[in-house]
C-alpha cells in the first residue's frame, strides 16, 4: 500500500490514492471550491427558508415560520377577494330577472362573460369550445337559431338547471322517439320512404317517387311530434326538420339510422352544480352565441 | 445438486400456479397462473434434460468447480436490454402519437391509459433495471476480483427472474391489472415475486463484496448496493396491500388519503434517486474511467457527493406534492431537501466529466465515450433543473404541465439512455471476445439521432409545459379562468407532433444499436476508414 501510494498520474500531475480497481485509480483532488460553497449556500438558504416557513413538525403542530405563510390562507384570500368583487354584481343578478339583467348593459356584459368561463369549465365537454356541438356525437350546435327545448332566455336556463332526460332531476326535458326500425313499428321499405320525405321537406335531394310514398308513414308516425310540415315542436324536444340544421346528421343514411333507432341526447341537471346566478349567467351567455329567441 | 433441487421446486410452483389458475376470481389472474406454470414446467424440462448421471446410475450431486468470472447472464442482460430497449421506445413513439392523434388508441389493450405504464415500466425497470441488474453483475467481479456469490445458477435466476417481473408486469398492464400507483402499477403477486427476485440479487451482490480480493469498495459498489438496499426498502413499504383474495389480481393499498400519497412520493421520487441516479452513476464510475483509461477524478468528491446524495435524496419527495392536501411543512422539507440536492448531484457530474482531464482528445475519436460524456451532461443538465422545478413558486406553474415530461426525458433520454447504450457499446466486444465493436461508424449516428431527438423532445415540451402553465392559470379582470382545458390541448398539438418526432429519432438510434450488437456479436466487421483512428491513444 505505502508504495501505492506515492503513485502520480502523469498527464495531471496529481497524485493517486494508491488503490486500483481492474485498472482503474482515483485522484487524489480535493473538493472544488465552487462546489463546496454552492453546497453550503444552498444548506444557509434552505436553513433561512425553513425559519421563515413552516417547516419543522412539532408534537401538536409544525413551527409555522416567521412570515406566516400557509398555502390554504393564501387560497382562502384570493377566493374571498374574488368572490367579495363579484358579491355586489352578483347579488343583483340573483335578485332581477333574466329579461331585467338583459336590460342593463353593465350587468348583461358582466354576465356574459362570467357565463363563458362557466361555459368553458363543464360546457365545452360536450358543445365544443365554440359550442358548436358535434353533429357526429349528437351534441347540439348552440349557436343557430334552431332550439330542441326552447330559445327564450328562460327556456335555456331551464334547460340548464334541470337538463335533458337524467336520471337526477325528476323536473329534467324528457321524451321518447320510438326506435321504429328496430322495434319493428316501421319496416325498411317504410323507413327508407319516411326518410326521403323528411329530406323533401327541407327541399333537400330526394327521391320524388319515394318521398310521395313515405308521406303517409310520416303523416301517421312523424307528424304528432315533429309537426305535420316538420316544423318541431319544442314541447316534447322533438327538432324541426324543414330546415338544413340536423342535430344527428341530415343525409340519407344518417336520417335512416335515425328512425331506425334513434340516439336520444341527455344533459346534466347543473342546479345541482351550479346556484341560481351562476345558472342565469350561464343562460344569458349561451343565448347571446347568436341564436337566442 | 442445485440443478436436481429445482425440479420439484419449480414442479410444485407448477402445479400450485394451475390450482391457482382453476380457482382464479378474474380471467387476468387465471392468464398470468397459466403463464407461470408454463414457465415452471419449462424449467423443469430444462433441468431434467441436464442432469448429470454418475456411472452406477445415480444422480451425480456433486457440481463441477468452475473458476473465473460468471459472465453468461452478463451477456444475457446485454441482450435483453437491447431488447426492452426497442420496445420502450417504440410504445413511447406510439403513446407520443396517441397524444397528437387520438384515434390511434386502440380499444382496449391498446388505449393510452394501458400503453402508458407500459412505457414507463418498460424503459425504467425492463431497459433500465436489466442494464442495471447486467453491470452490477459485471462491475461488482472486476472490482472485487471475485467470483459472483451463489455462481452461475443463482445469476441465471436473478435473470429471468427479472425477466419473468417484467413479462407479468406488462402483459398485467395490457389487460389492464394496475394498483393504480405511479412507477409501482404492479398487483400484489407480482409485487412478491419481486421482492424474492430482489432479496437474491442482493444476496448475490453482498455476497460477493463480501469475498473480494481487493482491500477497499470501489465507489461504483457504493452506488450500486445503495440502489438495490433501498429499492428493496422502497418496493416493500410503497405496495404494502391487502389482496381482496389469493385466486385475485386486485388488492387495496394500506395507506389512504394523503398519507397513501406522500408514500407513493417517497417511492416515486426515490426510484429517480436510487434507480435511474445512483444506480447509473455506478455504471457512470466503472464504465467511464474504463473506457477512457483515466482515474476518477476526486477520491473525496466522489465520498462526500455519495453520502449527501444518499442522505438528502431519501426526504426530497413532498416536491412532488405542493400545492396539495400535504402539509405545508412536509411541502417545506421536501422543497429545501431538493434544493440542497444540487451540489451532491453535481458531484456525479463533475467526477464523470473530470475523470476525462487528460484525455479529452478521445472525444474527438470514440464516440462511443462521447455517447458517455453526454450522458453525464444531461445528467448536469437535470439535476439542475430538478431542484429548480422542486422550488415551490416554480412548481406552482410547472406541476401537472409538460415541462415535468420534458424534464423526466431529459434525465431518461439523456443520462440514463447514453450512458446504458455507451455501456452496451463498452460491453459487448468484451463480453463476446470480439477485437471491437462492428462499426463505430454506426455509434456516431446512433449519438447524433438520439441527441437530436433528446433536443427535440425536450424543447417542445418546455414550450408545451410553458404554455400550458401559464394558459391554465390565465384569469381575467373578473376573476375569471379564460382558456378552458380542450383550448389548451389544442394550442399543444404541434409540440405532441414535434415530441413524437424526437421520439422517432431516438427509436431509429436504438435500432442502428440494435445492427450494431449484433453484427459484432457475429463477429463482422464493417469496412470502415475511422477503424484505426480509434485506437486509443495513451493520454497526453
Amino acid at each position: 500500500m505505502s508504495a501505492e501510494k506515492k503513485h502520480v498520474d502523469e498527464p495531471t500531475g496529481v497524485e493517486t490514492t494508491g488503490h486500483v480497481w481492474d485498472g482503474i485509480r482515483e485522484l487524489n483532488n480535493p473538493l472544488p471550491r465552487w462546489w463546496l460553497w454552492i453546497l453550503y449556500a444552498t444548506i444557509v438558504w434552505s436553513v433561512i427558508y425553513m425559519v421563515l416557513y413552516p417547516a419543522i413538525p412539532l408534537l401538536k403542530q409544525a413551527t409555522p415560520g416567521l412570515l406566516g405563510y400557509s398555502t390554504r390562507e393564501v387560497l382562502e384570500k384570493d377566493l374571498t377577494r374574488v368572490a367579495e368583487s363579484r358579491t355586489e354584481l352578483d347579488s343583483r343578478i340573483a335578485s332581477m330577472s333574466l329579461d331585467e339583467i338583459a336590460d342593463d348593459p353593465t350587468l348583461l356584459d358582466y354576465a356574459q362573460r362570467s357565463g363563458a368561463s362557466s361555459f368553458k369549465l363543464v360546457c365545452v365537454q360536450c358543445h365544443g369550445s365554440g359550442a358548436t356541438g358535434s353533429q357526429e356525437l349528437g351534441y347540439p350546435n348552440l349557436n343557430d337559431d334552431a332550439w330542441l327545448w326552447g330559445g327564450t332566455r328562460e327556456q335555456i336556463f331551464t334547460t340548464i338547471s334541470h337538463g335533458v332526460r337524467n336520471d337526477t332531476d325528476p323536473a329534467a326535458h324528457t321524451s321518447i322517439m320510438p326506435a321504429f326500425g328496430a322495434m319493428g313499428l316501421l319496416n325498411r321499405r317504410q323507413i327508407n320512404d319516411v326518410t326521403d320525405y323528411v329530406l323533401s321537406l327541407s327541399g333537400a335531394d330526394h327521391d320524388a317517387e319515394a318521398a310521395t310514398a313515405g308521406k303517409a308513414t310520416y303523416e301517421a308516425q312523424c307528424a304528432v311530434c315533429h309537426g305535420a310540415t316538420g316544423e318541431g315542436n319544442q314541447d316534447v324536444g322533438a327538432p324541426r326538420l324543414n330546415d338544413a340544421l340536423w342535430l344527428y346528421g341530415g343525409s340519407h343514411a344518417a336520417i335512416v339510422a335515425q328512425v331506425t333507432e334513434p340516439r336520444l341526447g341527455v344533459m346534466p341537471a347543473w342546479q345541482d352544480y351550479f346556484d341560481d346566478a351562476t345558472r342565469k349567467k350561464l343562460a344569458l351567455y349561451v343565448y347571446s352565441l347568436g341564436g337566442g329567441q | 445438486m442445485g440443478r436436481f433441487a429445482l425440479i420439484p421446486i419449480f414442479a410444485g410452483v407448477a402445479i400450485l400456479a394451475v390450482v391457482a389458475a382453476a380457482f382464479a376470481r378474474d380471467p387476468q389472474f387465471a392468464t398470468h397462473m397459466w403463464l407461470i406454470s408454463a414457465v415452471s414446467m419449462i424449467v423443469v424440462i430444462l433441468q431434467a434434460r441436464h442432469i448429470e448421471w454418475e456411472a452406477d446410475g445415480t444422480i451425480a450431486m456433486k457440481a463441477k468447480e468452475i473458476d473465473g468470472y460468471v459472465d453468461g447472464p452478463i451477456r444475457a442482460g446485454v441482450i435483453a436490454t437491447v431488447f426492452w430497449g426497442i420496445a420502450g421506445f417504440t410504445v413511447g413513439v406510439l403513446i407520443a402519437l396517441q397524444l397528437a392523434f387520438p384515434d390511434l388508441n386502440v380499444e382496449p389493450w391498446f388505449n393510452f391509459g394501458r400503453l402508458r405504464p407500459l412505457h414507463t415500466s418498460a424503459v425504467i425497470f425492463a431497459f433500465g433495471g436489466s442494464i442495471l441488474l447486467t453491470t452490477a453483475m459485471h462491475v461488482v467481479q472486476r472490482t472485487c476480483h471475485a467470483r459472483l456469490f451463489g455462481g452461475e445458477g443463482f445469476a441465471w435466476f436473478i435473470f429471468w427472474g427479472y425477466q419473468m417481473f417484467i413479462v407479468l408486469a406488462a402483459t398485467g398492464y395490457l389487460m389492464g391489472v394496475t394498483q393504480s400507483k405511479e412507477y409501482a402499477e404492479p398487483e400484489w403477486y407480482v409485487d412478491l415475486w419481486l421482492t424474492i427476485v430482489w432479496v437474491c440479487f442482493l444476496i448475490q451482490f453482498l455476497g460477493t463484496i463480501i469475498r473480494r480480493q481487493e482491500p477497499h469498495i470501489y465507489v461504483a459498489n457504493w452506488f450500486y448496493l445503495a440502489f438495490i438496499v433501498t429499492i428493496a426498502m422502497l418496493h416493500v413499504v410503497n405496495n404494502l396491500a391487502i389482496p381482496v383474495s389469493v385466486f385475485g389480481s386486485k388488492s387495496y393499498v394500506v395507506f389512504a388519503g394523503v398519507q397513501d400519497a406522500l408514500t407513493q412520493w417517497w417511492y416515486g421520487h426515490n426510484a429517480v434517486g436510487f434507480f435511474l441516479t445512483a444506480g447509473f452513476l455506478a455504471m457512470m464510475y466503472y464504465y467511464i474511467p474504463k473506457r477512457a483509461e483515466r482515474p476518477v477524478y476526486s477520491y473525496r468528491l466522489s465520498i462526500v457527493h455519495f453520502w449527501s446524495l444518499i442522505f438528502l435524496y431519501i426526504w426530497a419527495g413532498p416536491h412532488h406534492l405542493h400545492y396539495t392536501a400535504l402539509p405545508d411543512w412536509a411541502q417545506t422539507l421536501g422543497m429545501v431537501f431538493s434544493v440542497m440536492l444540487w451540489m451532491p448531484s453535481w458531484g456525479g457530474m463533475i467526477n464523470g466529466l473530470m475523470t476525462l482531464s487528460g484525455a479529452w482528445d478521445k472525444l474527438r475519436t470514440d464516440p462511443v465515450l462521447r455517447m458517455m460524456v453526454i450522458a453525464v451532461a444531461f445528467y448536469g443538465m437535470s439535476t439542475f433543473e430538478g431542484p429548480m422545478l422542486s422550488i415551490r413558486a416554480v412548481n406552482s406553474l410547472s406541476h401537472y404541465t409538460d415541462w415535468t415530461i420534458g424534464h423526466v426525458h431529459s434525465g431518461a433520454l439523456g443520462w440514463n439512455g447514453m450512458i446504458t447504450f455507451g455501456a452496451i457499446y463498452y460491453l459487448t466486444p468484451i463480453l463476446w471476445n470480439r477485437p471491437g465493436l462492428y462499426s463505430l461508424r454506426l455509434v456516431n449516428w446512433h449519438f447524433w439521432l438520439a441527441t437530436l431527438g433528446i433536443v427535440l423532445y425536450a424543447a417542445s415540451m418546455w414550450v408545451s409545459g410553458i404554455t400550458q402553465g401559464l394558459m391554465w392559470r390565465e384569469i381575467n379582470s373578473d376573476g375569471y379562468l379564460v382558456y378552458s382545458f380542450a383550448e389548451t390541448v389544442a394550442v399543444l398539438f404541434p409540440f405532441y407532433v414535434i415530441r413524437a418526432l424526437g421520439g422517432i429519432l431516438y427509436l431509429a438510434g436504438g435500432i442502428l444499436m440494435v445492427v450494431n450488437v449484433v453484427q459484432t456479436i457475429r463477429g463482422r466487421v464493417a469496412g470502415e476508414p475511422s477503424r484505426d483512428a480509434v485506437a486509443l491513444q495513451p493520454a497526453e
